[in-house]
C-alpha cells in the first residue's frame, strides 16, 4: 500500500517532470554534445601514446572512454544549482510545505533529463563508432544489466553528494561555491580525464578510499570489459550510499531549522 | 463551541542580519569581519483563532505579518514560544499536518512555468495521495468555482497573471484544507479579478468552514473577507478584535451633509446644538457620533424641512492607515 502510494508520486513526478524536460530538448541535446570531454581526452591518449605506459590497449582505451562518456550522461547532477536558486528566490517555500521532501522533484527531474537525454546520447555515440568501428563491441547481458545499475548507484551517489552541499545553502546562501571545490576532484580523480588505473599505486590506494572512482572510472571500466573488481566497486558504492544518505537526513533537518524563507 | 484551530503563545522570531558600511572601507572592513546582529521581527504575541473564522492581519511593509503566516504554516522555525495549528507543532512538518494547510503567496508560484496547469494539478494531487478520479473531480469543482476552464491546458507562462493566480489557488486547494495561509492573494490583480478571488474565499469559506488567515494591502480584501483583524505593528501586535469596533473606535463620528429647503432652515439647523463643519447657504455639514446617528438623524428630520441628506463615511484606507503607524489600540 505504501509502497504503491510512493510509486504513484515518483511516477507522475517522473510523467511530470519528463514533459517539463521535452519543453527542453534542444538545450538537453546541447547537454549531451557538451559532454563530450571523454572523446577529446581520448583523442590525447592515442596520440600520445600514453596508454602503453598503462598497458591498455588502444581498442580498450576508446571503449573505456566512450564508456565513460555514457556514464558521465546519466550520472550528471546539478540539484545544488537547482537548489540553491529556487532557495534564494523563495521557490522552495511552496514545496517545503507539501508531504514530499523537495529532494524528491529534483530527483525526478534529473531522471527524466536522462530519459530525455537518452536517444542523443546514442546517436553521439553512433558517429563515434562510424569513424572508430575497431572499438564497437556488444558487452553481454550480465555485465550490461551491471553496468546500468553501477551507473545508477554513481548517481546516486552524485545526487546525495549534491544534496548534502546544496543543503548548506540553509547557513552560506551560496553552497554553489562549495560545489566547485568538490568539482577539482571529481574531474581528476572520478577517471573522467585518465582511467584511475595510470595513477601511481601510493595515489591509487588513497583515490579508492575517496567516492569519486566509483563516480566514472568503475561504472566505465564494468562497461567496457576492462579488468575490475564487480563485487568490491558495488559494494563500495552501495557503501557509499549508506554513509551520505543519514548525513544527508541530518543536514537536512538541521537546514531547514535555519531557512528564513528569503524572497517569499 | 468552537475550537481553537490556531493556538499561538509568547511567540518570538529573530533573525542574525548583517550589515555593511557603504564605499570600499566598507566593503574591506565586511570582507574581513562581518557585523552580525540579531533583529527580532516578532516580539513576544499570543492569539487564537476560531476554526472557520476568517483572520486579516494588518501591518506596514516589514511588520511582521508575513513571518507569523511563516511560522503559522511550518516553513519557519521560532526563536521563542509556542505554536499548535490544528493540533500539530507546525515545523515539524507532519504528513497529516501538511495535508490540512495550503500557502498562497501572491507573488511566488509554485506552477510548473512551461507545462499546462493541469498537469501541475494532477501532480499535487498524486503528492497528497488522491487517486485519479477524486483529482479529476476536483479539479472539475474548483475551476467551476473559479471559473477557469481552457486555461487549464495552457502553458503558465501564456497566462494572464489574473488566469495564473486563479490556477495557483486550485494547484493548492486540490487537497481541500482546512486551513488557508493567504499572503497578499490578490497582489497586481485587476478590480474584477480581485473581487472574483474574494467571492471564491468567501464561498470556500462558506462552503467548507475552512480558516482563513490573510494579509493584505488592499483594504477591500480585508473589509469584504474579515471580521476579526490583527495588527501587527513592529512586530508586535498592537490591536486584535472586531473590525467593524476598530473603525469605530478610529473614527467615532460620522460626517453628515444635509441640504435644506431654505437656507432659514439651514441657519436654525446651524443653531440647533450639532457640531457644524461647515455651512454653504442651504448645504449645512454636520458631525454626529457614531453611537448617536439614529436618534439624531430623527431629530433632523423630525424638526427641519431637508430636501436631501448624505452619509460620508470616512474612506477606509486612511482610517486603517492610522492602524498601521500607532503601537496600541486598547479596546
Amino acid at each position: 500500500m505504501i509502497s504503491n502510494l510512493i510509486n504513484r508520486k515518483i511516477i507522475t513526478l517522473l510523467k511530470v517532470q519528463y514533459s517539463n524536460m521535452l519543453e527542453y530538448r534542444v538545450e538537453i541535446a546541447l547537454w549531451a554534445i557538451s559532454g563530450i570531454i571523454p572523446f577529446f581526452m581520448l583523442n590525447i591518449w592515442t596520440n600520445n601514446n600514453l596508454n602503453e605506459s598503462i598497458n591498455i590497449s588502444d581498442v580498450m582505451l576508446s571503449r573505456y572512454f566512450v564508456c565513460a562518456f555514457f556514464v558521465r550522461q546519466f550520472s550528471v547532477v546539478w540539484v545544488v544549482f537547482s537548489f540553491e536558486e529556487d532557495s534564494l528566490m523563495g521557490k522552495v517555500s511552496p514545496y517545503l510545505i507539501q508531504p514530499l521532501n523537495p529532494f524528491f522533484r529534483y530527483f525526478a527531474q534529473h531522471l527524466a533529463e536522462q530519459i530525455t537525454r537518452f536517444p542523443f546520447a546514442l546517436i553521439i555515440a553512433f558517429f563515434f563508432f562510424i569513424f572508430n568501428p575497431e572499438s564497437l563491441w556488444i558487452p553481454n547481458l550480465g555485465i550490461l544489466l551491471l553496468s546500468i545499475v553501477s551507473t545508477f548507484l554513481s548517481f546516486l551517489i552524485q545526487f546525495l553528494i549534491q544534496s548534502i552541499v546544496a543543503c548548506i545553502c540553509f547557513w552560506t546562501e551560496k553552497a554553489s561555491s562549495i560545489e566547485r571545490l568538490l568539482f577539482i576532484p571529481t574531474l581528476f580523480l572520478s577517471g573522467l580525464l585518465a582511467p584511475v588505473v595510470s595513477f601511481p599505486a601510493y595515489v591509487k590506494s588513497w583515490i579508492y578510499l575517496t567516492p569519486f572512482p566509483y563516480l566514472i572510472d568503475f561504472p566505465a571500466n564494468l562497461l567496457s570489459g576492462n579488468e575490475t573488481n564487480i563485487s568490491g566497486g558495488l559494494s563500495m558504492q552501495i557503501l557509499w550510499i549508506f554513509l551520505l544518505y543519514p548525513l544527508f537526513k541530518k543536514i537536512w533537518s538541521e537546514g531547514t531549522k535555519k531557512y528564513t524563507a528569503m524572497g517569499s | 463551541m468552537v475550537q481553537n484551530i490556531i493556538d499561538v503563545r509568547n511567540l518570538s522570531k529573530s533573525f542574525d542580519i548583517s550589515s555593511k558600511e557603504p564605499g570600499l572601507k566598507g566593503t574591506i572592513k565586511h570582507f574581513f569581519r562581518r557585523q552580525k546582529k540579531s533583529l527580532e521581527v516578532i516580539r513576544d504575541i499570543s492569539f487564537e483563532i476560531k476554526e472557520g473564522e476568517i483572520v486579516g492581519f494588518l501591518g506596514a511593509n516589514g511588520a511582521g505579518k508575513t513571518t507569523i503566516l511563516k511560522m503559522l504554516c511550518g516553513l519557519i522555525y521560532p526563536s521563542e514560544g509556542s505554536i499548535l495549528v490544528s493540533g500539530y507543532l507546525p515545523f515539524r512538518r507532519k504528513e497529516n499536518f501538511l495535508k490540512n494547510i495550503t500557502l498562497i503567496m501572491g507573488q511566488k508560484q509554485q506552477l510548473i512555468w512551461d507545462l499546462p496547469p493541469i498537469e501541475s494539478f494532477y501532480l499535487n494531487a498524486s503528492i497528497y495521495d488522491l487517486d485519479k478520479l477524486e483529482a479529476k473531480k476536483r479539479i472539475k469543482k474548483l475551476s467551476e468555482m473559479l471559473e477557469i476552464d481552457e486555461e487549464l491546458f495552457i502553458p503558465v507562462r501564456k497566462l494572464s497573471l489574473g488566469q495564473r493566480m486563479k490556477s495557483e489557488l486550485l494547484a493548492a486547494l486540490i487537497h481541500e484544507p482546512n486551513i488557508l495561509f493567504l499572503d497578499e492573494p490578490t497582489l497586481g490583480l485587476d478590480i474584477n479579478a480581485q473581487r472574483n478571488l474574494r467571492k471564491f474565499l468567501q464561498k470556500y469559506n462558506k462552503e467548507t468552514n475552512a480558516t482563513i488567515c490573510l494579509t493584505s494591502h488592499y483594504m477591500k480584501d480585508i473589509t469584504s473577507l474579515c471580521k476579526r483583524v490583527i495588527c501587527v505593528h513592529e512586530g508586535a501586535i498592537s490591536y486584535d478584535g472586531k473590525l467593524d469596533l476598530l473603525l469605530k473606535k478610529l473614527s467615532p463620528v460620522k460626517e453628515i451633509l444635509i441640504v435644506c429647503r431654505s437656507e432659514e432652515d439651514a441657519n436654525k439647523l446651524e443653531n440647533s446644538g450639532f457640531t457644524v463643519k461647515n455651512k454653504i447657504k442651504n448645504e449645512i455639514t454636520i458631525k454626529i457620533e457614531n453611537n448617536s446617528i439614529t436618534s439624531s438623524l430623527k431629530t433632523i428630520l423630525n424638526n427641519f424641512d431637508i430636501e436631501d441628506l448624505f452619509i460620508n463615511e470616512p474612506p477606509i484606507d486612511e482610517v486603517i492607515g492610522k492602524v498601521l503607524i500607532k503601537k496600541d489600540y486598547d479596546i
